[in-house]
């Protein structure tokens, strides 16, 4: 017998993995959690069915969506993680000294609990003093903060469920209200290559745009999610990525990384040209 | 409740129908979807194929003697009366059905003027006159509240003659009367007892709400249960007490409403009353935990003020339904229509109305608590961009008329059209309303004046969908000659 986790990247493409075990199935409040067992990519979290994270290639997402902006503004003390149930984020803010305050708001508490459990590859740092989780909406947590964080880092589910208040206009203005005069918003951008996750990207972008004077897309290659080109949104109220990339500082840290390093924090800004595309449709694109 | 409410008699009977398999003659033409492919393809097979025409195993909404029979007696039982009619037409169908079912022409109807244009629409049929009793106003909020127990009552006095009051109940503001008070005067002088129920569906099932029409003793309710009690737009019920004939009210009914009930429309009162029957108190509970959720978020944003139950005084302002979700919103410079069309065109959210001074969210238990976030955090982020002085803005929603001529009179008058600005001092023979929310700001037979038509222009600059006239661009007005 062979157990098989697919996901269905379009309505006409699936993505297979061969499993081991599957290790939980639970229905919560919010969504279905599923975290299974498999051979080539160790263990897997799945949320209403999408692949979220696997041991193998979970680095790749959690540097790029962390380590690209804080070697941009060493001074970042304050972060605002929104989503990051599986503490992978959490892991790598929590490497650098420079951080001071972590507020991680989830809206489920069974991702973090169901993590801590099968996961702690990348629950290890959410015990850090530094971590505060709220479970609550992020939309609602960002309402009532003003000119509190140097970062807020989204790291969203897509934009249909749970995550949907994450994508939204109201969103993004609401974040730019919560951070400082120089504060960045790093967040989970979806991908161009298929149509649907387009559409989604471009109304992220849009809308970020009409909030930041300084609003870019980079770039990472996932294997396990769909295409495997992801996207991140990199929007600031002044600095821009690659002109005040802090290199030196960064090396200073001494951080061992899987994917990320200096040479990638300037090339992931290049994107390819059908990138550059799409996002030239987008309405206020500044490439 | 004494009959099954699990039952759903005519739900039932198109199901059987279907697995029949019968051939279809008869119209609709698309013949269960095949006749029109996309449409079939737009709204899914099964709701083509079960778009049927009436039929003995089906029964017929003009003459009902077995399934829709059945249907409405468990429906009336669900909301406490004595019979029930489906209404394929909305509240609009049942709310002409009462006022011609109690007054004819020439009689009179005691009703305050806030009432939905169907009301007022009624009387320019019927030729009914209206007694115009003035509901109260909320002087900070602009809106116009319900008629306290001693204006009808002195309205009855100087009114001998009339055959009944409505009252409407709730206000689309979430405003209610003192229903019961209304209802026992209105007997105790021999006059019949409406009620226009179109927001208030829920309060047939919900726990501690206002009162419904018909635990209250009223005669005669009008109540859109596709407003907020999940049956399809469209779909609506009249509920009758003991004092009423149904047969009579059935006739009535006919005069003017379909001979091709759509059975859509139908399965879905069927069905909505089964739901709410069974599920209705915890559905509405969460409606309230949710709108009382967002009341008290509106407020501590600060600018906004989401008006309830504090409000109440006893009199014109006697309950709140605390599923409504209004909020003024003059004080952050910003007229209602403004935050409503703010609120669609760059937040992709789209509320009930927005009018001079507030807006109107609709909620429900079919809500979801991140939607409600994301209502929050844009009217958040409206103040945050938006918001400047309120010098300037219209502060009233409610002008009381002055009646020279009953609606059907003025409606078939000789008249002529005016430039709208040149009209002051004539007497209007035609409709003018914002829509949402259909409260006429002129009915047919009003005197014009400044403060009106200041009114309708500054609803025109606001952007308010400005309605009912004859010149479409509300130009120009027709007035009596």
């Amino acid at each position: 017998m062979e157990l098989w986790f697919t996901e269905n990247h379009t309505s006409g493409v699936k993505f297979s993995i061969k499993i081991k075990e599957h290790l939980v199935s639970e229905q919560s409040e919010f969504q279905k959690i599923d975290i299974l067992d498999s051979f080539d990519f160790g263990k897997i979290l799945v949320l209403d069915g999408c692949l979220m994270l696997t041991e193998k290639d979970e680095k790749i997402y959690h540097e790029m969506i962390t380590h690209v902006p804080l070697s941009v503004n060493p001074n970042i003390r304050r972060v605002l993680v929104i989503g990051a149930g599986d503490g992978g984020t959490i892991r790598e803010l929590c490497r650098f000294k420079s951080v001071e305050h972590i507020d991680m708001v989830e809206i489920d508490r069974r991702v973090v609990e169901l993590c801590r459990e099968y996961l702690p590859q990348t629950t290890c740092s959410l015990d850090d003093k530094r971590v505060h989780i709220y479970y609550e909406d992020g939309l609602k947590f960002v309402r009532g903060a003003e000119n509190e964080y140097d970062l807020i880092i989204v790291d969203s589910t897509d934009p249909f469920g749970p995550g949907e208040g994450l994508f939204t206009k109201e969103f993004y203005g609401n974040c730019y209200k919560a951070l400082k005069a120089d504060g960045i918003l790093v967040n989970q951008h979806e991908s161009t290559f298929y149509d649907e996750y387009a559409q989604a990207m471009k109304r992220a972008h849009s809308r970020i745009k009409s909030f930041f004077p300084i609003a870019l897309v980079y770039q990472a290659h996932i294997p396990t999610y769909p295409s495997g080109h992801w996207l991140f949104g990199f929007a600031s109220k002044k600095y821009h990525p690659v002109d005040d990339f802090n290199a030196e500082w960064w090396l200073s840290q001494e951080l061992k990384t899987y994917y990320y390093n200096r040479f990638v924090h300037i090339g992931c800004f290049a994107l390819p040209q059908n990138v550059r595309d799409v996002l030239r449709e987008t309405k206020g694109a500044d490439l | 409740m004494k009959l099954d409410q699990t039952r759903a008699p005519l739900y039932e009977a198109m199901k059987e129908h279907r697995l029949n398999r019968v051939v279809p003659f008869d119209v609709p033409g698309h013949k269960g979807g095949r006749g029109n492919a996309v449409l079939s393809d737009f709204l899914g097979a099964d709701c083509l194929k079960n778009d049927v025409n009436s039929m003995k195993p089906l029964d017929n909404l003009c003459h009902p003697v077995s399934v829709i029979k059945e249907a409405q007696e468990i429906c009336a039982d669900a909301f406490g009366a004595e019979n029930s009619f489906f209404i394929v037409n909305g509240a609009t169908g049942a709310v002409q059905a009462m006022i011609m079912s109690v007054c004819k022409a020439g009689e009179k109807i005691i009703l305050p003027r806030n009432v939905h244009r169907s009301a007022i629409n009624a009387l320019v049929v019927c030729g009914a006159v209206p007694v115009y009793v003035d509901p109260g106003e909320n002087k900070q909020l602009g809106i116009p509240l319900g008629m306290t127990p001693e204006a009808v009552e002195k309205a009855i006095e100087e009114n001998p003659d009339a055959k009944a009051v409505l009252v409407n109940n709730p206000t689309y503001y979430g405003i209610c009367s003192n229903l019961k008070a209304i209802v026992d005067i209105a007997h105790r002088h021999g006059l019949m007892a409406l009620c226009d129920e179109a927001h208030g569906t829920h309060f047939y099932f919900g726990k501690d709400l206002p009162p419904s029409g018909m635990s209250c003793g009223a005669d005669m309710c009008a109540v859109s249960v596709h407003k907020t009690g999940g049956s399809l737009t469209q779909s609506a019920v009249l509920l009758m007490g003991k004092n009423v004939d149904p047969d009579y009210v059935r006739q009535i009914i006919n005069l003017t409403q379909t001979t091709s009930a759509s059975y859509l429309l139908m399965v879905s009162l069927d069905l909505a009353r089964r739901n709410l029957a069974q599920h209705g108190a915890e559905f509405y509970e969460k409606t309230v935990s949710f709108a009382d959720y967002a009341r008290s978020e509106i407020n501590k944003t600060g600018g906004y003020y989401a008006f309830g139950e504090e409000l109440c005084n006893g009199a014109d302002f006697y309950a709140f339904d605390r599923t409504k979700l209004s909020v003024h919103t003059r004080e952050i410079g910003l007229a209602g229509i403004e935050v409503y069309d703010l609120l669609r065109d760059e937040y992709g959210i789209q509320i009930e109305f927005g009018d001079i001074g507030n807006i109107l969210a609709i909620i429900t238990g079919g809500d979801r608590a991140l939607e409600i976030e994301r209502l929050l955090g844009a009217l958040s982020e409206i103040k945050r961009l938006y918001s400047r002085s309120p010098v300037g803005l219209f502060d009233h929603e409610y002008i009381n008329p002055i009646v020279v001529t009953t609606p059907q009179q003025a409606f078939y008058a000789e008249q002529e059209t005016m430039p709208i600005e040149k009209t002051a001092g004539r007497v209007c023979s035609e409709f003018v309303m914002c829509y949402p929310p259909g409260i006429p700001i002129l009915a047919p037979g009003e005197r014009i004046t400044e403060d009106i038509l200041d009114y309708i222009k500054f609803a025109k600059e606001k952007g308010c969908n400005v309605t009912g006239c004859r010149d479409m661009k509300v130009e120009y007005l027709q007035v009596i000659k």
